[in-house]
């Protein structure tokens, strides 16, 4: 066998590939759920966040600037480790699928918020000062004139946090989800080869690539001339 | 009266910006306030609107106390149009976006009756042609004359300017203003901080000279622009007229 041969057979067996691809395709729907769930839940959360810190009402806002600090700076595998191994204490037994997604959507709402906060402050005060003195509200203000500006602004930084934090979704392999790089690496230990791996990789590419691209087609599309 | 403002003071934390200002609007008048800057000429226009709040004295604007708790005023700032130095106009939206969302959101317009006024009120600054774009695609000038357009479309029982011209290259400056000559023509009470004394002389029926936080004199353009009484008057006036 040639050092060729063995590269192939190591990482592109086509035998292994073939008998564990479906458990990868099974792997690849879990992470799909996690990661819409995840994102629908994270973003909303993180936007409904920003808004209530919009209101301006400090004692609110000290408790919710510490708990979006607090989630921006744990690693987001010692929150799925807590939440799944810490929670049985109180009698609450959160399955590995449940860990994962409430870990990652307190991260994802931790850092969208910030970027949708980052986005509300960045309007200038002029289109408060123009839209108040037409009559409106400061909520119809902030719904029709500052917050569809904002998002505007937020959606290449909210892109690229969303997908950072959707990748990690890679973690619940640590609470037994049997997502994508969790399917790969038992199939791995059970075949002695590491092409499930290179499945595994390949399904993550045709998952995120989309995304990235998404993301910049997005960005184009919502800019417009000031 | 249209406006009736008396007493008012204004800090901000240790600076005193305006120190007991009484001014009154009658209908149909168009009232000048000049003075050099950092005179208190725009916070008194935005307090006019409670766009600031004043740290005391009243505000009654169309019978209505503006510094009342129980006042709406939301309600009540429809009746005050207000036009910025750097039009703020929503990038987002199309010029006739922009005049109708008040129409539709405050004055609870349905869509096809806030556009229909929205149209109407663009036809007014000469831009019914311009409604379908964008404030990015059009030229300073025009860009005033739509948020002109925005606060007219409500209807308002007087406009506060607050150096309406003052961003704008002097070639688009005189579209502007002849936009507010025909609205002033039409009746509409008015009050403009600017420093465009031109049209201060041939178009305002009152001059307020502003400083440091007191009104200093006021009177007809005549009265202050060739026989000021005051020093600091003839000392600004003489200043502006050099330029």
């Amino acid at each position: 066998m040639s050092n060729w041969e063995r590269f192939v057979d190591t990482f592109f067996s086509v035998k292994v590939m073939t008998k564990y691809f479906p458990d990868i395709a099974y792997g690849t729907l879990v992470t799909i759920e996690l990661a819409v769930l995840v994102i629908v839940s994270g973003l909303t959360a993180g936007l409904a966040l920003a808004l209530l810190r919009s209101l301006g009402w400090r004692p609110v806002n000290l408790l919710l600037v510490f708990v979006v600090d607090l989630f921006r700076a744990l690693p987001p595998l010692v929150i799925i480790v807590f939440i799944y191994f810490g929670l049985p204490a109180v009698d609450l037994s959160p399955s590995g699928f449940v860990s994962t997604w409430l870990s990652l959507t307190l991260v994802l709402m931790a850092f969208s918020e910030e970027i949708f906060w980052a986005g509300i402050t960045s309007i200038p005060k002029g289109q408060w000062e123009a839209a108040r003195s037409t009559g409106l509200s400061f909520g119809q203000t902030l719904m029709n004139v500052v917050l569809p500006q904002a998002i505007r602004l937020t959606i290449p930084p909210l892109t690229n946090r969303t997908i950072a934090i959707t990748k990690g979704t890679a973690l619940g392999t640590v609470v037994a989800v049997s997502e994508i790089l969790g399917m790969a690496s038992s199939a791995v230990s059970n075949s002695y080869n590491p092409s499930p791996l290179t499945l595994g990789a390949a399904a993550y590419l045709i998952l995120f690539f989309p995304m990235v691209v998404l993301g910049r087609w997005l960005e184009t599309k919502m800019r417009w001339k000031r | 009266m249209i406006v009736e403002a008396r007493g008012i003071h204004k800090h901000f934390g240790a600076l005193h910006v305006l120190k007991g200002v009484d001014l009154q609007v009658a209908e149909r008048e168009l009232v000048f306030v000049i003075g050099p800057s950092g005179s208190g000429k725009s916070t008194l226009l935005r307090c006019l609107n409670r766009l600031e709040q004043p740290s005391s004295g009243s505000v009654m604007v169309d019978g209505v106390d503006l510094l009342d708790p129980k006042t709406d005023i939301n309600h009540a700032r429809q009746r005050i149009g207000m036009v910025f130095q750097s039009f703020n106009l929503y990038p987002h939206m199309t010029a006739l976006g922009n005049v109708t969302l008040a129409l539709r959101k405050v004055a609870g317009k349905s869509r096809a009756e806030a556009d229909a006024l929205g149209v109407a009120a663009l036809a007014r600054v000469g831009l019914a042609d311009r409604a379908g774009h964008k404030p990015g695609e059009l030229s300073g000038g025009q860009q005033q004359r739509v948020a002109i357009a925005r606060a007219i479309a409500l209807e308002p029982r007087v406009m506060l300017f607050d150096e309406p011209t003052s961003a704008l290259d002097p070639e688009l400056v005189g579209s502007v203003l002849k936009v507010m000559r025909d609205l002033r023509e039409s009746g509409m009470a008015m009050v403009v901080v600017s420093h465009e004394m031109g049209f201060a002389r041939n178009a305002a029926d009152r001059v307020v000279f502003m400083d440091h936080g007191s009104i200093i004199e006021q009177g007809t353009p005549q009265a202050i622009f060739e026989t000021p009484s005051h020093e600091r008057t003839r000392a600004f006036i003489g200043q502006i007229q050099r330029h």
